[in-house]
C-alpha cells in the first residue's frame, strides 16, 4: 500500500524531448516506473528513451492508457500543460516546472479540481513510492520501502531527511514533494488525509518552511483528524523577515508566516518538532520508540 | 518585485484611477519647482524607497512653501532612510514625491493579495486606515472585512458592495468606492500583482476618495509577460550582492553573520543556516547554487561569498541526489583554485558518490576541511569562524 502511485501507475511525460524531460524519463524508467508515453508537439511518431512520443496528450492517453503525467515543459506554457492533462482525464498530474506565474497556477489548480484530478506541485521534486514507482526528479537509491510517509515543500532538504530515515532503517511508504510555490495543487492537509487512510503508513515526516499558513492548517488538521505520529522540521528560523528565500513561497513577514508560529502550532497539535535538520531521522526513531 | 510609490500611482493613474496631484523630484530645486506647480498652500514631501514605515522614520515631511519644500528635499535626498521595515542598512533616497496635502476626513485600509490557501485574490478592507494590517488582524480581527474573488475576473460588484457596506460608507461614496476597488482588482489580475495596498484610502474633507499612500508588488514569475512593469525595477533599492547573484542564476540573500554558506537547494540552504545558528554561529548569507551545483555556479558563488568582508569561515553543504558528489568535489577544487579563498572552507558532501568526493577534497592539497556529517560540518564551521 501507498498513496497516489504504485507499480500499476502508467505515466506520460509532457516535455519528454527536452533536456530535463529526457534525462529524468530515463531515470524513472531505470527505477521501474511504467513510463508509457511522451508528449512533445511536432515530435509525434518518434521515440525518446525507448518511449513513444506523441504530438498531443490526447493521443498519448488514447493510445497508451496513461493515467498520470509528469510535466517538464517551460514555465510560460506549463499551466496549459497542466490543464491539458486534466482535460484528457489524467488523474494525477505532477508539475516539476519552476517559475510559473502564481495566477496561472491558481487558474490551473481550479481547473484541475473541477475535473476531479489531482495536481502535485508545481516547483516540486514529484513523488515516489519506494521500490514501485517514481514520478519526479528525486534520487531513487536514497529511498527504501517502509512505513513512514513524507510530505515536504522542499527538494534537497527532503532528500536529506529521507536519507537519514533510510540510514537508520526507517523506510518510506510514499514521499510527496508538494512544492515551494505560494500556491500548490496539493497541500499538507490533502497529503495528510491520504496518509491517514493508508494502512501502510505508520507515521509521517512533515517538512515545512517559512511563508504562508500551510503548516498551521496542517497542525489544525492533525489535532482534529490525524491519528498517526508526526515529526516535523520547519526551515527558515534564521531567515530575515521580508526576504524571499529561494522558493517563491518562502517569505515571512514580521507577523505572519514565521517559523516560530508554525513550530508552535505544530507542537500544540502534538507534533514532535525537531529543530536540528541533521536529526530528523533520529527524532522519528525516538518518537516511534516512545522516547 | 517592488516598485516605488510614485511609479505605482502613475501606473494606476494611467488606468484611470484617482490619485493625489504630485510631482517627482530628484533635486531640492526640482522639489521647489514641484511645490510651485502644485499650486496648493500645503504639500507633503515623501522619500521614495522600497519599504514602509517612512512616516515614523522621518521620511515624510509636511511643507507650506517652496523654501520649505526645497529644505525638506535636501534633508531626504542622497541620504539613507532606516525604517522599521528596511533593516539596519536602510535604503537610499534618490527621489522624493512632492504631493498635494490631503485634508483627511476618514482613513480606510484597502488591500489586495493572492490568498495561498484558496488560490483566490483576496480583498481586505478596514475602517482603521493607517494601521499595520497584519497587526490589526491579530489584535482586532473584527475590524477587518474580507472577500475572495476569482483568479480570472478579480472581484464581483456585489463583493465590493459587501465590503463597503460593512465599513458603513455613506451612500454617496459607495459608487466611487466600488469603482475603485473593482478597478484595483482588475489591475491586480491584469498586471500579475502580488500585492496592492492602499493605506490609507482617504476620504477627503472635499468629498474626494483618493489613494493617499500606495504600495504595489508584482509576481517575479510573471514579469516576463509585463516588460513595461519589469522596466520599473530600481536595483538601487536592492542589495547589490543579490543583484549580482541573479546574473549567475544564483539565489542569494545577504545576512549579518560571519559564516558564508553555499548549499544546493533552497530548503536545505535555510536548514543549514538554522543549524549554524543552533550551534552558536551566525550565517553570513543564504545561497542556493541550484540542485546541480555546476563548476560555473560554484565559482560564482565563492566569488560572491568572498566579497563579504565579514565572512571568516565558509560552509559548503551539498546533498548529491542526482548530481554526483565526486563531480561536485572536482568543481569545488577548480573553483577554490580560481577564486583563491581567504576564509577557511568546510565541505560536507552526502549522497551519490560522496565517499569518492571526500577523497578528492582530501587529496587536492588545498585548505579544505571535509566534514563527516551535516552536524559535524556546522560545528567545524562555527569553531573556525570563532577562532578566525
Amino acid at each position: 500500500m501507498s498513496i497516489l502511485v504504485d507499480s500499476a501507475t502508467r505515466v506520460a511525460i509532457q516535455g519528454i524531448t527536452g533536456h530535463a524531460g529526457a534525462f529524468h524519463a530515463r531515470l524513472m524508467l531505470e527505477y521501474g516506473t511504467k513510463v508509457v508515453a511522451g508528449v512533445t508537439p511536432g515530435k509525434g511518431g518518434t521515440t525518446a528513451e525507448g518511449v513513444p512520443v506523441f504530438d498531443t496528450l490526447a493521443e498519448a492517453v488514447a493510445r497508451t492508457g496513461a493515467d498520470a503525467s509528469v510535466i517538464f515543459v517551460p514555465a510560460a506554457i506549463a499551466a496549459d500543460a497542466i490543464e491539458e492533462a486534466a482535460a484528457e482525464g489524467v488523474k494525477l498530474i505532477v508539475c516539476i516546472t519552476e517559475g510559473i506565474p502564481a495566477l496561472d497556477v491558481a487558474r490551473a489548480r481550479a481547473y484541475v479540481r473541477q475535473r476531479g484530478a489531482r495536481l502535485i506541485g508545481p516547483n516540486c521534486p514529484g513523488l515516489i513510492t519506494p521500490g514501485e514507482c517514481k514520478l519526479g526528479i528525486m534520487p531513487g537509491p536514497i529511498h527504501r520501502p517502509g512505513g513512514v510517509g513524507v510530505i515536504s515543500r522542499s527538494g534537497t532538504l527532503t532528500y536529506e531527511a529521507i536519507w537519514q530515515l533510510t540510514q537508520i532503517g526507517l523506510g518510506q511508504s510514499t514521499a510527496v514533494g508538494i512544492g515551494g510555490d505560494p500556491i500548490t495543487g496539493t497541500s499538507f492537509v490533502d497529503a495528510l488525509e491520504l496518509f491517514e487512510r493508508d494502512e501502510a503508513t505508520q507515521a509521517v515526516v512533515l517538512i515545512g518552511e517559512i511563508g504562508g499558513a500551510a503548516e498551521e492548517e496542517a497542525a489544525e488538521f492533525i489535532r482534529a483528524h490525524f491519528s498517526k505520529p508526526v515529526v516535523a522540521f520547519i526551515a527558515g528560523r534564521s531567515a530575515p523577515p521580508g526576504k524571499r528565500m529561494g522558493h517563491a513561497g518562502a517569505i515571512a513577514t514580521r507577523s505572519s508566516g514565521t517559523a516560530e508560529e508554525k513550530i508552535s502550532a505544530l507542537q500544540t497539535a502534538g507534533v514532535r518538532v525537531e529543530l536540528n535538520p541533521a536529526r530528523i531521522g533520529r527524532a522519528m526513531q525516538d518518537f516511534l520508540a516512545g522516547r | 518585485m517592488n516598485i516605488h510609490e510614485y511609479q505605482a500611482k502613475a501606473l494606476l493613474a494611467a488606468r484611470g484611477l484617482a490619485v493625489p496631484a504630485g510631482r517627482l523630484a530628484a533635486t531640492p530645486e526640482q522639489a521647489a519647482q514641484a511645490f510651485d506647480e502644485l499650486r496648493r498652500p500645503r504639500a507633503v514631501v515623501k522619500a521614495q524607497i522600497h519599504a514602509g514605515g517612512r512616516g515614523k522614520a522621518g521620511g515624510v515631511l509636511f511643507v507650506s512653501s517652496r523654501v520649505e519644500a526645497e529644505a525638506a528635499a535636501k534633508k531626504l535626498l542622497g541620504h539613507t532612510l532606516v525604517t522599521a521595515q528596511t533593516g539596519p542598512r536602510g535604503r537610499p533616497v534618490n527621489q522624493v514625491l512632492v504631493q498635494e496635502h490631503l485634508d483627511l476626513a476618514r482613513e480606510l485600509y484597502l488591500g489586495l493579495s493572492l490568498d495561498r490557501s484558496s488560490g483566490r485574490p483576496q480583498a481586505i478592507v478596514s475602517a482603521r486606515g493607517g494601521m499595520d494590517i497584519e497587526e490589526l488582524a491579530r489584535t482586532e480581527p473584527n475590524a477587518i472585512l474580507c472577500e475572495y474573488g476569482d483568479p480570472d475576473h478579480g472581484l464581483a460588484p456585489f463583493q465590493a458592495r459587501n465590503l463597503f457596506t460593512g465599513l458603513g460608507l455613506p451612500h454617496e461614496q459607495m459608487k466611487p468606492a466600488m469603482e475603485l476597488i473593482l478597478a484595483l482588482a482588475r489591475t491586480f489580475i491584469e498586471c500579475d500583482c502580488s500585492l496592492i495596498e492602499v493605506n490609507p484610502l482617504a476620504l477627503c474633507a472635499d468629498g474626494r476618495l483618493l489613494i493617499a499612500d500606495l504600495k504595489m508588488a508584482f509576481d517575479d514569475n510573471a514579469l516576463r509577460r509585463h516588460p513595461d512593469i519589469a522596466a520599473l525595477r530600481d536595483t538601487a533599492q536592492e542589495d547589490p550582492r543579490e543583484v549580482e547573484a541573479e546574473q549567475y542564476d544564483l539565489s542569494y540573500v545577504g545576512l549579518d553573520g560571519n559564516i558564508g554558506c553555499m548549499v544546493n537547494g533552497a530548503g536545505l540552504a535555510m536548514a543549514t543556516m538554522d543549524l549554524i545558528r543552533l550551534q552558536g554561529g551566525e550565517p553570513a548569507n543564504f545561497l542556493d547554487v541550484g540542485g546541480d551545483a555546476t563548476v560555473e555556479k560554484v565559482t560564482a558563488a565563492f566569488r560572491l561569498i568572498e566579497k563579504d568582508e565579514h565572512v571568516s569561515a565558509i560552509l559548503v553543504n551539498i546533498f548529491g541526489g542526482i548530481v554526483r558528489c565526486d563531480l561536485v568535489a572536482d568543481g569545488i577544487v577548480v573553483a577554490v583554485g580560481q577564486v583563491g579563498l581567504r576564509a577557511p572552507l568546510v565541505v560536507r558532501l552526502e549522497g551519490n558518490n560522496a565517499e569518492t568526493g571526500r577523497k578528492v577534497l582530501a587529496g587536492c592539497g588545498l585548505r579544505i576541511t571535509s566534514a563527516e556529517s551535516l552536524e559535524d560540518a556546522a560545528a567545524k564551521a562555527v569553531a573556525l569562524a570563532k577562532t578566525a
